[in-house]
């Protein structure tokens, strides 16, 4: 086969792979055993393709087949296994009625994804689990590309994949979209592992890893589809906001030795104006969704609120920061942290001048939760130093050098002790 | 990767002929399905080129050239805005594209560069004195 026609055909399954996992886990109420099936029937596409033609439907063809393969492997092997009866049955009531390739794939593939993402995220799952399974069923990375961007051996990420399909299955997790009470707790967890993964990519600044930015760029298609999937839950436009305005700064950050720019002082010729634009919009849509719910405002959609205080700013002098310290008030009453009450700090001080910022931090000195917390002395530093009290802010700088683990934000602090 | 897919202007679309009902109907599918997957970003119809100008530079002089252009079926006509894994699944996405025009459509997918493909190197450092120039200003 010419590599040409390979490639098209596994752009195409590519595209189809999710729903087409998403609809044969819900007829065979097994996540492990959709994936194979859909394998198979790739197989066939790549095996049938080239000879007979790229069906007028390949969506439907991958589907059926894979539906044919289920009954196949249930005659031959005389599987006691109900999953793959189940499917052979919904097969044979298709074969009695005339075929038609539209009725295979089913209007509401929407459900059938959604069930997917909340199964791959299920609380029964090890955090690391639902990122590793969410990945490979849902953006179609395989176990090697998970493990080179996590940066642990692919026999691990395999193993993972493996185990947590094999405990959806004892556990015998319906596979189902949440809805009344469980729903808001697990939407929560859905949230929180397209954020890891989207962290996860972002965090890294240094090197070339094309696979972290491919984790962003993962992150936020999830984000993307599932916007449009859960369209009345604010915090979901909230996240792809958060997320949108977030990448829009990806390219700024990182300086011309590979070293961390800080936000203000970020070129912002270099910011996406396209991302910023849909990170706005996203903006909007919680906003109405938050409305129509009767909800405030969580804590993903107040983030990315933060990130649009200086989206919006054309200079870093622009900063609206009444409005950010007002958003840290918020995050705060939201869930209180002594981190949010730093960022609060650092606001106020570039509202109301140094000394009122350098009196916010020095009361919270004594917090337990920031006694490792490099960005305190960091901060103080800051402060000091914008009062010309360099002897004091060079030793606060020199601390949080010393606290930090991350090499390139202890060369940062570093060399503001120098200064 | 993100990819612009350029739609080539013909006949009708610089005539000003509006897509027919059908054809809008079928196109706000195709675009649904995009947004569905996550892949669409953005998009955009253009007016015919009788409604636009062209700059010509020649050294240091300007000339002006006001519409509509001979040269119909290099023209651009519209385009969307697309993030997807490689040109393959571009190619894919967009041969689900109902024809544009009536009258014999074509589509060209180029792939974007993003700001991160180029060094930071004069340029940006020339980005970065203005504004620094702006900041004294104030």
């Amino acid at each position: 086969m010419a590599a040409g026609q390979h490639r098209a055909i596994s752009a195409l399954f590519s595209i189809e792979r999710p729903k087409l996992i998403a609809s044969l886990a819900r007829i065979a109420r097994d996540v492990g055993v959709a994936e194979e099936l859909a394998q198979d029937s790739f197989e066939a596409a790549l095996e049938e393709w080239p000879k007979s033609g790229v069906p007028d439907k390949p969506g439907a063809w991958l589907m059926l087949t894979a539906k044919r393969k289920a009954l196949d492997a249930h005659r031959r092997k005389q599987m006691a296994a109900a999953k793959y009866d189940e499917l052979g049955r919904d097969l044979r009531e298709e074969e009695a009625t005339p075929p038609d390739l539209d009725s295979v794939l089913d209007d509401d593939i929407g459900d059938d994804l959604l069930r997917l993402i909340f199964t791959a995220c299920h609380p029964v799952l090890s955090q690391e689990a639902r990122v590793a399974l969410t990945l490979r069923l849902l953006g179609g990375l395989t176990t090697d590309e998970i493990a080179r961007a996590f940066i642990v051996p692919e026999p691990t990420i395999a193993q993972r994949i493996v185990r947590a399909k094999k405990t959806l299955a004892e556990k015998q997790i319906a596979y189902e979209v949440p809805h009344g009470e469980e729903l808001s707790g697990r939407l929560a967890a859905v949230l929180e592992v397209i954020y890891l993964i989207f962290n996860e990519g972002y965090a890294a600044t240094s090197g070339k890893n094309w696979m972290r930015l491919e984790l962003c760029n993962e992150a936020l298609r999830l984000g993307r589809v599932l916007a449009e999937l859960a369209k009345d839950e604010p915090e979901v436009h909230g996240l792809i906001a958060l997320m949108e305005l977030q990448m829009s700064r990806f390219a700024a950050r990182v300086g011309t030795n590979g070293e961390p720019v800080l936000l203000m002082d970020q070129n912002r010729a270099r910011w996406d104006r396209l991302l910023i634009r849909r990170g706005l919009a996203a903006i909007e849509r919680a906003h109405e969704a938050c409305v129509k719910l009767n909800r405030l405002p969580g804590s993903y959609l107040l983030q990315a609120e933060l990130a649009a205080c200086h989206a919006r700013a054309n200079k870093a002098e622009d900063t609206d920061w009444a409005k950010i310290a007002g958003i840290y008030g918020a995050l705060g009453t939201l869930s209180p942290s002594p981190v949010i009450e730093l960022n609060r700090a650092v606001a106020l001080g570039m509202l109301m001048g140094p000394q009122a910022g350098l009196e916010i931090v020095n009361a919270l000195a004594n917090e337990p939760a920031l006694k490792n917390y490099y960005l305190l002395p960091a901060v103080r530093g800051d402060l000091l130093a914008k009062l010309g009290r360099h002897d004091e802010a060079r030793k606060e700088f020199e601390r949080a050098a010393a606290m930090t683990q991350n090499e390139q934000e202890r060369a940062v602090m570093l060399k503001r002790a120098q200064r | 990767m993100r990819f612009m897919v350029i739609v080539k202007a013909t006949k009708d679309s610089e005539a000003g002929v509006m897509p027919s009902e059908e054809l809008l109907v079928a196109m706000g599918k195709f675009n649904e399905e995009l947004v569905k997957a996550g892949v669409m970003l953005d998009g955009m119809g253009l007016q015919p080129s009788a409604k636009g100008a062209r700059i010509k530079f020649d050294g240091d002089k300007r000339t002006v050239v006001d519409g509509p252009f001979a040269e119909t079926k290099e023209l651009v006509a519209g385009f969307w805005l697309i993030q997807v894994k490689s040109l393959a699944e571009a190619i894919e996405w967009m041969k689900r594209c109902p024809n544009p025009h009536n009258d014999g459509g074509e589509l060209e997918i180029r792939q974007v560069y993003e700001l991160e493909d180029f060094a930071p190197g004069e340029g940006i450092r020339i980005h970065e004195k203005v504004r620094d120039e702006l900041k004294k200003q104030k």
